[in-house]
């Protein structure tokens, strides 16, 4: 047996006592020091690194969360809600909170879709916004849940760390197509419009404004957030709200469109693509602004899918494209009235000026002919009869003694060719071809035929409805030409009124003598009531008295000699009808611009929607200033 | 007259000071536990019944005499390890087979080891001479390695670590050389990497994330650092009862059971730990002092091993919560919710008692 040193044989009770005594005395003060040092570790915690833990403590605790400002309300220029926020519930997700990284955000996806209807295009969209948020927070996944959705949902919430549905208001559109083209929508926030807006302010915000008033006006509507810091629990519950800065909501806006005329045009258009643009030709408010085929705004709203979104791009008559304010028309014959005042204020011609129409009209020294629409001609005309029976012989003289310069610049102070400046994005500019122009974009001298079918209208020629409607308002109201306005008013949240909002008088047209105007009126007023006039259709059961001009746009030349008949011609090589009107001729409160793609001539298609129109602004303004 | 009881059965012998040292830690954890559950009754009251049941488990084996227990304790090892190694078998839990099912009670055999081993190395000690002999020492080892291994094996290290300390710490006290407790403190050290081999993945990543656990905050670090937060947070004189946020807002894991002391921390501060440590190093100090004053060898290495292993509950556990130890499942004595731990450890308090009032009355 090995013995080591200390090692008894026989047991000594007082000698164990003692060795035990040791042993329990050296363990004692074995166990107090390290009771210390571990005590010497709390004061470490506790005391030296208090400041740093306490912090994180608060930070763990309180969460900021921001405060989303309810979207201004749209109402029309006579109070009716055309665009409104709707309590609804959008699926978010913190991605950071999903266990199991990306396949398991990806079984996540996969589980929740048999709980709520999601697609391709929504987990898409999801992936692309996650790209835009900042860790740790919410991407929404689905916007505008039924309450289908919310139940089943509610009910397995227990299932999905890091998944939560969340009330919010939705942007609505009641009268959906009808107003797409001014208002346009929102949608779901992404990168590009995150950088052009102030990052701090939308924090919470999940939509902003795509196109249309709700783009332009995107600053007004959004308004400012406000936050809440709020005590929340490790699952981030909030169990309590420690401090709340209030979110200031957004600017409610009246729009000076007016639904009921707006409807009216829309009817008035039947099925053929078209537009028609009304400005109160007093203020420069933007009465109705039709562009026909629409879309329904309201699919937007939630965010398309890909499938509803190539519907929509492949439907007939391209509904996405804005044909009031991006709808280039060769103006044909409704530019003729401009061209007769250039005439009359740079002395060209006078009012009593007369020029034989036989049918043919040629420049000296070519043998081709430029036609009258009537094959005969219309004999002697002066101005007003030429505008009355929109006799090209007549025009196509006065331009040649214009001459293309003096017609550009003097078609110019209308607008023509540049953009209005109305309040709402993707306006298109048109085309008033000039000497310069012709040399700059397509490298080739200017012709003397090209001034000819210039003072028709025709040739280079590009007009937007808008820019047309606007033209006639400057022209009937003394030569003031706005910048078109959309909005009417807006009401500040806190405040009780709207503050009216008026369009800036951009330019006052140089009038050398008012009768050249008046006299341009007069063969305006013609048209419609002379015993020629090209629309004399418009007048009939009018409560007003009302002054136009048709015009044509050309699709498809006709061979030279040939008069065609618009009916036996393909439906899409059509001529474009084009019309413009004022009303009432004494004192005018609507300028109008009419485009009907296809339509054939002026005076059958165009004109009667223009006649709708000003019967639906009129009437009911006529109603309105006989109540006291 | 004529006794049906035993006759070692009489007067309460109990230690008043042992005693209200304890109650006082029980009754402070019950507080601690009220906040800590979130206020929830029930629970507090749950845990007092299991208390009141340790107590009274307690006052029935401070009844029964040392040389009795000695007696039962080849028993109860046994009784110990059979049941460890059904637990292998058939034991029922979440991922860990600690569990044996009883029907109507759920018993935990690797709890009764904590006790039957520093009884069973007692007992085996008790007629030996002492400093133990090589064999002695190399009997003692088989004795606690057995129970040691088998409990690793659920597995469950923070008990296998409990047991083989209350093992080592009567043999300590039973006076094994110095050299010989030096070398096989060298050794442990020398396998570390051997035991980093046959550990568990779960119990590998403790280990990483102890040594590291901002590398991963959200994941096992999480524990750790919203532990520290609570500590740190509680400053000097803490939060105040049932106002620690790391707490209520539920930031502490397992914050009625294995991190109680992080409660404690942020809501009573350096002073209420430094208070707790002091009553717990005075139940030691006792323990010791009773140990001192034992009538044998068997009860007087008993009673200093209880005391000693009181001490590496509250070392582990203070250290895990403050981060400077791993994740190992100790419970902080007394206060953490639940009951095997709290019922064991009276059991072992009642034992102490018993020698107590056994103790010799001369010098």
């Amino acid at each position: 047996m090995i013995s080591y040193k200390g090692h008894r044989a026989i047991k000594d009770e007082r000698d164990e006592q003692r060795l035990f005594e040791n042993r329990a005395w050296i363990g004692f003060v074995v166990i107090a020091l390290c009771i210390l040092a571990l005590l010497g570790r709390y004061v470490w915690l506790q005391v030296f690194a208090y400041d740093s833990f306490s912090t994180r403590s608060e930070n763990n605790r309180v969460a900021v969360t921001p405060v989303v400002p309810n979207r201004g309300i749209i109402y029309d220029r006579r109070g009716r809600v055309i665009a409104e926020n709707r309590p609804a519930y959008r699926l978010e997700i913190v991605p950071e909170k999903v266990p199991g990284k990306q396949q398991g955000l990806e079984a996540l996806l996969d589980e929740l879709s048999t709980l709520i209807v999601l697609d391709e295009d929504d987990r898409a969209a999801f992936h692309q916004s996650r790209r835009d948020y900042r860790v740790f927070d919410s991407v929404p996944l689905k916007f505008n849940l039924s309450e289908q959705e919310v139940a089943r949902f509610a009910v397995n919430r227990h299932r999905f760390h890091g998944v939560d549905v969340v009330p919010y208001l939705s942007r609505h559109y009641p009268y959906g197509e009808l107003l797409t083209h001014v208002l346009g929508y929102t949608g779901r926030l992404d990168a590009d419009d995150i950088s052009s807006v102030d990052e701090g302010n939308y924090r919470g915000t999940r939509t902003i404004g795509k196109i249309g008033i709700e783009k332009f006006q995107e600053k007004e509507l959004h308004g400012t957030s406000g936050y809440e810091r709020v005590e929340t629990n490790v699952r981030g519950r909030v169990l309590k709200v420690l401090e709340r800065q209030d979110a200031v909501p957004g600017t409610d806006l009246v729009l000076s469109i007016d639904v009921a005329v707006q409807q009216v045009a829309w009817d008035a258009l039947g099925d053929r693509p078209g537009s028609v643009v009304a400005i109160d030709p007093v203020d420069g408010s933007v009465i109705a602004l039709v562009s026909k085929p629409a879309y329904d705004p309201n699919a937007f709203v939630g965010g398309i899918s890909q499938q509803a979104y190539s519907e929509i791009l492949s439907a007939p008559g391209r509904p996405l494209f804005n044909r009031a304010l991006n709808g280039g028309y060769e103006p044909g014959s409704t530019l003729k009235p401009f061209v007769g005042l250039a005439g009359l204020e740079l002395g060209v011609v006078t009012p009593e000026t007369r020029v034989f129409s036989n049918g043919k009209f040629y420049i000296e020294g070519y043998d081709r002919p430029y036609r009258d629409w009537k094959d005969m001609g219309h004999g002697w005309v002066n101005i007003r009869s030429a505008l009355e029976q929109s006799v090209n012989t007549y025009f196509y003289q006065l331009s040649m003694d214009l001459g293309i310069d003096r017609m550009h610049d003097y078609l110019a102070q209308f607008g023509f060719g540049s953009a209005t400046g109305i309040d709402v994005p993707g306006e298109g500019k048109g085309l008033l071809p000039s000497r310069e122009w012709k040399r700059a974009a397509l490298n080739e001298p200017w012709y003397p035929g090209e001034t000819v079918i210039a003072g028709i209208g025709q040739g280079f020629n590009v007009v937007t409805p808008l820019q047309l409607a606007n033209a006639v308002a400057a022209l009937v109201n003394g030569g003031n030409l706005f910048s078109p306005r959309l909005l009417y008013a807006s009401k500040q949240a806190g405040v009780e009124r709207a503050k009216r909002i008026r369009a800036p008088s951009e330019l006052q047209i140089p009038i050398r003598d008012p009768q050249n105007w008046q006299t341009i009126l007069d063969g305006m007023d013609l048209v419609v009531n002379g015993l020629r006039g090209t629309a004399r259709k418009v007048a009939v059961d009018a409560h007003f008295r009302t002054g136009g001009k048709t015009g044509t746009a050309q699709v498809y030349q006709l061979a030279a000699g040939k008069k065609g008949n618009q009916e036996e011609v393909a439906e899409h090589l059509r001529d474009h009808a084009l019309f413009i009107a004022f009303a009432p001729v004494e004192a005018p409160r609507i300028a109008i611009a009419v485009v009907v793609e296809h339509g054939g001539g002026g005076s059958t298609a165009a004109a009667p929607v223009a006649r709708a129109t000003l019967d639906a602004w009129l009437d009911q303004e006529l109603e309105r200033e006989l109540q006291p | 007259m004529k006794r049906w009881l035993p006759a070692w059965v009489g007067a309460p012998r109990l230690d008043p000071v042992l005693l209200i040292l304890l109650l006082l830690i029980a009754g402070f954890g019950l507080t601690a536990l009220y906040s800590a559950s979130g206020q929830d009754m029930a629970m507090v009251t749950r845990q007092a019944m299991r208390l009141g049941f340790g107590l009274v488990l307690m006052l029935i084996i401070s009844q029964v005499p040392p040389r009795v227990l000695r007696a039962w304790t080849p028993w109860l090892y046994g009784l110990g390890v059979a049941m460890l190694l059904a637990t292998l078998v058939l034991g029922v839990g979440r991922s860990t087979q600690r569990w044996l099912d009883f029907g109507v009670l759920r018993f935990q055999p690797s709890e009764l080891m904590k006790l039957a081993v520093p009884m069973m190395v007692a007992w085996y000690l008790h007629s030996r001479v002492l400093p133990p002999s090589v064999k002695s020492t190399a009997v003692t080892f088989a004795i606690l390695l057995i129970p040691t291994l088998l409990i690793y094996r659920q597995p469950d290290l923070g008990t296998a670590l409990l047991v083989a300390a209350s093992g080592v710490f009567t043999l300590y006290l039973a006076g094994l050389h110095w050299r010989v407790l030096f070398g096989f403190a060298g050794l442990a050290t020398a396998a570390a990497p051997v035991l980093w081999l046959v550990m568990k993945e779960y119990q590998r990543n403790r280990v990483r994330t102890f040594l590291n656990p901002e590398a991963d905050p959200l994941g096992h670090g999480w524990n750790i650092i919203q532990s520290k937060i609570a500590v740190g947070s509680g400053g000097v004189t803490g939060k105040g009862w049932m106002n620690g946020t790391q707490s209520n807002l539920e930031f502490i894991p397992e914050r009625h059971t294995d991190f109680i002391l992080a409660v404690i921390s942020e809501e009573f501060g350096l002073i209420g730990v430094s208070l707790l440590m002091l009553a717990y190093l005075m139940v030691i100090a006792r323990g010791l002092y009773i140990a001192s004053i034992a009538r044998d060898t068997g009860s007087r290495l008993l009673a200093g091993a209880l005391s000693l292993t009181l001490f590496v509950y509250v070392l582990v556990n203070g250290g895990m919560v403050s981060g400077v130890l791993p994740v190992v499942g100790v419970p902080l004595p007394l206060i953490s919710y639940g009951g095997t731990s709290a019922v064991t450890l009276l059991a072992g308090f009642g034992m102490m008692m018993s020698i107590y009032g056994h103790r010799k009355f001369l010098r």
